[in-house]
């Protein structure tokens, strides 16, 4: 593994390994959250409103208590972000996973068995990939919110998010597995072991998975990518994870409010945190792509 | 050689740079073509015979370069031109003739559109004039209702015409060479007759010498004049046609000559030469095929042979050094 | 031809129907839309009166007639929130996201297509890197961030632009626009900047790497070999034939600045229909989000359809009655 090509191009690539740190910080910054922040932005206990709107440390009103300053709260904006951080990728790792596995599923099973069940599967994959993705989960996150009662909706809003989110990306792992999964199923091994009376399917899945796993990990390297930023528009609009837990997303639309009035770190910070997040992702994912493209070794 | 040749390649070496070190594709080849002469390049895959057609015709695709030696047309060097200079002598002077008809066109213009661009980007003619030209090759290569077809796309022609299009393309503004690269390897075996005959025909009767770059000895054995055996980047052995194929010197070409099946004969098994060819950062010291040569000796193990005449050929093997081991 | 547009058309009427059934499912069976109308105190009769009024007592294929007649004549119902009908609304709000969206289009590609021919045919200048890492982030940066920044810089802190609303419109005949007044202009262009550049990268990268593409190809190697001129090469060859494929991309890519404007039109307080929409979410208001799915639909519907019958006329391939290749 050290001496593969792979990663032999992954340590010549600054930038490349830059963003892999960087993914990892954050990362761990969220799953460490409650221990590494200096303050508990939500423990309502331990906020002082004396506290709210202080600029951050190197400015002239701020102080050393408040590196990146307060919000209208007196929440220390730099646990925010890192609490922030921490829902941004729970919801985009988890909407990530969910669309792996419908996409893996519906792949694997429309390859497999084809006539009417590929053709509509793959239908329904097209028609929605025509609709950007951000429009699927604003509908479906639309939908149930109008189909739920409010508290009920309040309740379970981050797993509507997640789900509208992963909703809105299976289409892409649906087509490049089941696309693996023809050409896997045309082999001579799979008829082989037809005639032993083998159960093609568990074979299918031995060989076909390990050969997939490759696109489908590019692809979710940038569907990440594109589930933090989704989760960080709807909730920018209002429409996403709800109050109590709030995401990067939240947070800027919160310190937008207070653009205006001068109060510029409150929605500055968590923005360019999210921009170095999804970048990092971002600039990941297209290496990946480039080095396990085999036509381009 | 009564008159000057058309192509002299002297020393030719092509190399490859990369991350492990550099790869030398072609080293240190010399051959020439004689004026109207057709010469075939044979070897296995990765023997460097498309490189050094890729080289003569200036399309070496980056990292890749010419490292070394020289290359001239009618006596006038053309490996080390300035790219406009290049691009002139490419179709004027130099055509090529690719494997596959298929990819070679663009399938979104009219074949008579990029014969026409062709000639009008080479020969001063009105457009009028290079339409009636470009009429006049489809049907010197054999496509039927030409006025009619030189306004059809290549997704309209199977792939024997496309072929044949593509051979029109070479010869539109009168090249004296021609680089031919597995021109019929692409095409069905009932096809691949026609279109050598033709390739043939034609530039004969243009005056054109043809570079048949080729894995297929039976296409030379028909084809060519002369022939050069490529292995491992280096030439083994160079001569006339029925010299090389009657009796091959080079012990690679003998090896080769006897792995073809012949009609007629009943062989208990097919002769083949053990081993492969080696891989381009693995070469031999010495003499490239000596791992797999039943007939090699300390000598062979040590220095690379350097190409010695033998009758009307040249051949780079130390068996045929006067002072060694004597003459078959 | 003729049977390739009929086919194409049935379709696109199909997925309208598949799309106005989901529309129907919402506005029907979400939530009680009596319910709501009534309010909190009504006795059973009114609710029974109510129900036959609207025709919800009547089988289900019966509601989904009227209600697809009813959308083919603008007639959507009336909004919960404004309790105005809903077409209406969609009235007064269309020109403003549709000028939005048109005046980002345009940006997104007279900017974006020639920066992705650029740094497809220069790859390794240090424009094109730059070109490139721009893009990068582009794809990163969420609209609304971008909106922000744009504010904060533009609005906040050098106060030159306006940060929200529309500016003076002027109405023609039943349309208003922005296009005829300084302060229209003016309001127009932090959204138009902000929606376009998401597009913009994802154009330019698109053309880019399609453009690397072609440029690999065999018959880009056969215009060189022919020695054609870099332009024709680069622009008559390599250009033409990536932008067919790009065409049909960039039109569905254009279909999607209608949804993100959505999130442009709530940084911007801009009054379109995205805005509507995001306000009708937010506060369960079914029948604009029933009408606006449907708007939305249709108007996918519409680009693919023309998308498809674009590529159809630009790349022969497609046109197969013309019949296949004849002889060898």
């Amino acid at each position: 593994m050290l001496d593969s090509d792979v990663f032999h191009s992954f340590r010549r690539n600054p930038v490349v390994v830059v963003s892999a740190v960087v993914t990892t910080v954050f990362v761990l910054a969220a799953l460490l959250a409650p221990w590494i922040t200096p303050y508990h932005p939500y423990d309502l206990a331990s906020l002082d409103l004396n506290d709210a709107f202080t600029p951050p440390a190197w400015t002239e009103d701020g102080s050393r208590r408040f590196l990146l300053g307060t919000d209208d709260q007196g929440r220390d904006v730099l646990s925010t972000i890192v609490f922030g951080a921490r829902v941004s990728l729970l919801v985009g790792f988890c909407a990530v996973l969910f669309a792996m596995t419908v996409g893996i599923t519906l792949g694997l099973v429309s390859g497999y068995v084809g006539g009417a069940v590929e053709s509509v599967i793959m239908r329904v994959a097209d028609v929605q990939l025509t609709f950007p993705g951000i429009l699927i989960a604003l509908l479906i996150d639309g939908l149930a919110r109008t189909a739920l009662p409010r508290d009920l909706h309040s309740e379970i809003a981050l797993y509507v998010v997640i789900f509208a989110i992963g909703i809105a990306n299976w289409p892409q792992f649906a087509r490049t597995v089941r696309g693996s999964t023809l050409v896997e199923k045309s082999k001579e091994y799979v008829q082989a072991a037809r005639v032993i009376g083998l159960h093609p399917g568990l074979i299918m899945l031995r060989h076909v998975l390990p050969n997939v796993m490759g696109p489908v990990l590019v692809i979710a390297t940038l569907s990440l990518g594109f589930a933090i930023l989704a989760e960080a528009t709807l909730s920018f609009l209002g429409v996403g994870v709800p109050p109590t837990r709030p995401s990067l997303g939240t947070l800027i639309r919160v310190g937008n409010d207070f653009l205006f009035s001068g109060e510029w770190w409150m929605t500055i910070f968590p923005g360019a945190a999210l921009i170095v997040l999804v970048l990092a992702v971002n600039l990941l994912g297209d290496w990946l792509r480039d080095a396990l493209n085999p036509k381009l070794r | 050689m009564a008159e000057a040749p058309i192509l002299e390649v002297k020393n030719l070496r092509v190399e490859f740079p990369t991350r492990r070190g550099t790869l030398v594709a072609v080293d240190d080849i010399s051959f020439s073509i004689a004026p109207g002469e057709v010469l075939g390049v044979v070897g296995e895959s990765g023997a460097g015979k498309s490189m050094t057609g890729a080289a003569v015709i200036g399309l070496i695709e980056p990292p890749g370069r010419i490292a070394g030696g020289s290359i001239s047309l009618a006596g006038r060097r053309i490996d080390d031109l300035p790219y406009e200079e290049m691009r002139k002598v490419r179709g004027r002077e130099i055509g090529a003739i690719f494997q596959d008809p298929l990819t070679s066109l663009n399938p979104l213009y009219t074949i008579g559109r990029q014969i026409t661009e062709t000639i009008l980007t080479h020969l001063p003619v009105s457009q009028a004039e290079a339409q009636q030209r470009a009429i006049g090759l489809l049907r010197e290569v054999g496509i039927p209702a030409a006025e009619k077809r030189i306004d059809h796309y290549p997704h309209q022609f199977s792939g024997g015409m496309r072929q044949r299009v593509v051979i029109a393309l070479a010869l539109a503004a009168n090249p004296k060479l021609i680089i031919a690269d597995e021109p019929t390897t692409a095409l069905d075996v009932s096809i691949q007759a026609q279109i050598i005959a033709l390739i043939k025909k034609l530039c004969r009767e243009h005056g054109a010498a043809v570079m048949l770059v080729t894995h297929d000895m039976g296409v030379i054995a028909e084809t060519a004049d002369r022939v050069a055996v490529m292995y491992a980047g280096r030439i083994a052995e160079i001569g006339p046609v029925r010299d090389v194929i009657k009796a091959a010197r080079h012990p690679y070409t003998d090896g080769l000559m006897a792995s073809i099946p012949k009609v007629g004969r009943t062989d208990a098994r097919l002769a083949q030469i053990d081993g492969a060819m080696p891989r381009l950062n693995a070469i031999p010291r010495g003499c490239a095929f000596n791992p797999r040569c039943t007939k090699a000796f300390d000598r062979c193990r040590a220095e690379r042979p350097e190409p010695m005449r033998v009758g009307n050929s040249d051949v780079a093997c130390w068996l045929y050094d006067a002072g060694q081991g004597g003459t078959r | 031809m003729i049977a390739f547009v009929v086919q194409r058309l049935l379709q696109s009427v199909l997925v309208m129907l598949a799309v106005a059934f989901i529309s129907f499912a919402l506005f029907r069976y979400i939530g009680d839309p009596v319910l709501i109308m009534l309010g909190q105190d009504f006795t059973r009769e009114q609710y029974e009166m109510l129900v036959r009024d609207l025709g919800l007592d009547q089988p289900f294929y019966v509601q989904f007639a009227k209600f697809v007649v009813s959308a083919v004549q603008g007639e959507f119902g009336i909004s919960y929130r404004l309790a105005r009908p809903v077409a209406q609304l969609i009235a007064e709000r269309l020109p403003a996201t549709l000028e939005l969206s048109m005046m980002a289009a345009l940006l997104a590609l007279t900017i974006g297509v020639p920066m992705g021919v650029y740094t497809g045919l220069r790859r390794d200048s240090w424009l094109s890197r730059f070109f490139l890492t721009i893009s990068l982030v582009g794809v990163s940066l969420p609209t609304f961030l971008i909106g922000i920044l744009l504010i904060l810089v533009f609005a906040v802190q050098l106060g030159v632009l306006p940060s929200f609303g529309r500016g003076d419109v002027v109405k023609l005949g039943s349309w208003s626009t922005g296009f005829l007044t300084t302060s229209g202009l003016k309001a127009l262009v932090l959204p138009a900047v902000t929606l376009c550049l998401f597009q913009l990268t994802l154009i330019m990268r698109l053309v880019r790497s399609e453009m690397l593409e072609v440029l690999r190809t065999d018959y880009i190697k056969f215009a060189r070999a022919r020695g054609l001129q870099n332009r024709a090469v680069n622009f008559g060859h390599a250009l033409k034939n990536t932008l067919v494929p790009v065409i049909t991309i960039t039109g569905l890519q254009i279909g999607g600045i209608i949804a993100f404007a959505i999130v442009t039109e709530t940084v911007f307080q801009w009054p379109g229909m995205g805005l509507l929409f995001i306000q009708s979410v937010n506060n369960a208001d079914v029948p604009v989000m029933a009408a606006y799915l449907l708007l939305v639909g249709f108007f996918f519907v519409v680009i693919n359809l023309v998308v498809d019958l674009l590529y159809y006329v630009v790349d022969p391939r497609l046109r197969i009655d013309r019949g296949a290749a004849s002889g060898h």
